[in-house]
């Protein structure tokens, strides 16, 4: 998948609205996310398709009802490429660290 | 109301190569945080998780087979009390080519509200995919172990 797809679709606040939903509660249909938003049913449709053309929503069908899920696969990735390399290892020393101090005799 | 999270990932490879990936443990154990999977891979079949230390983390049973596109699989952890109560989760991958890439989908599920179960996993299965994806890609994974 195209990250520049994922950070276009992230680039809006009121898709990310629709990812915090979905997270809050996973799985809901057009109607549902459509709740309490000021936005109409057919901008939330629009947000939904560049969403899900970004891999960042996977649909499903339940009988005749299309269902959202919210896909934390893409944001995944990007975290690993930017983050997590540089995190982790931190993360050891910091560990690595703790077990050291710990292990010498206090004064 | 069921817990349920739904994961795709699209990955540069075969239907059989990424079938080999999902159930072989030379695969699994570069890209599972070095866990491997027991089954003799039928309809019905047992199956099971085998971490890295050995421990069995969850066991189950295959309730449909159909390589390289379709498995469902009765999944019930086994290492977590907390979680092993919850019962039985129901996972299925599918498998579909598009163009020179697998759309990779993942749904799992559990017939339980804020399920426990389905947080747990649901932390997992994205670093999972990932590493799944850079290995079958690159040949290497970001992040072999479990933080």
């Amino acid at each position: 998948m195209d990250d520049d797809a994922v950070f276009k679709a992230l680039a809006d606040r009121s898709r990310r609205l629709l990812l915090d939903r979905l997270y809050r509660n996973n799985g809901q249909s057009l109607g549902d996310l459509c709740e309490g938003l000021s936005m109409s049913r057919q901008a939330v449709a629009k947000h939904l398709g560049i969403l899900e053309e970004a891999n960042l929503v996977a649909v499903q069908w339940a009988g005749r009802e299309k269902l959202h899920f919210i896909n934390p696969v893409p944001i995944n990735q990007i975290s690993e490429r930017w983050i997590g390399k540089f995190e982790l290892p931190r993360m050891r020393v910091l560990s690595d660290l703790k077990v050291a101090l710990e292990k010498k005799p206090r004064k | 109301m069921a817990s349920s999270f739904v994961y795709v990932t699209f990955i540069r490879t075969t239907p059989d190569k990424l079938w080999t990936a999902l159930t072989e443990r030379e695969f699994t154990e570069k890209y599972w945080f070095g866990a491997h999977l027991v089954s003799d891979w039928k309809t019905g079949s047992a199956w099971k998780i085998i971490m890295k230390d050995g421990r069995v983390a969850d066991t189950g049973e295959l309730l449909e087979i159909d390589p390289p596109r379709r498995m469902v699989i009765k999944w019930r952890n086994e290492f977590m009390p907390e979680l092993k109560a919850e019962g039985y989760s129901r996972c299925v991958f599918d498998i579909e080519q598009m163009g020179d890439a697998c759309k990779l989908t993942i749904s799992h599920s559990i017939e339980k509200d804020h399920s426990k179960f389905v947080e747990a996993v649901s932390g997992g299965w994205p670093r999972i995919l990932s590493n799944l994806k850079s290995l079958l890609e690159t040949g290497k994974v970001a992040l072999p172990d479990s933080p």
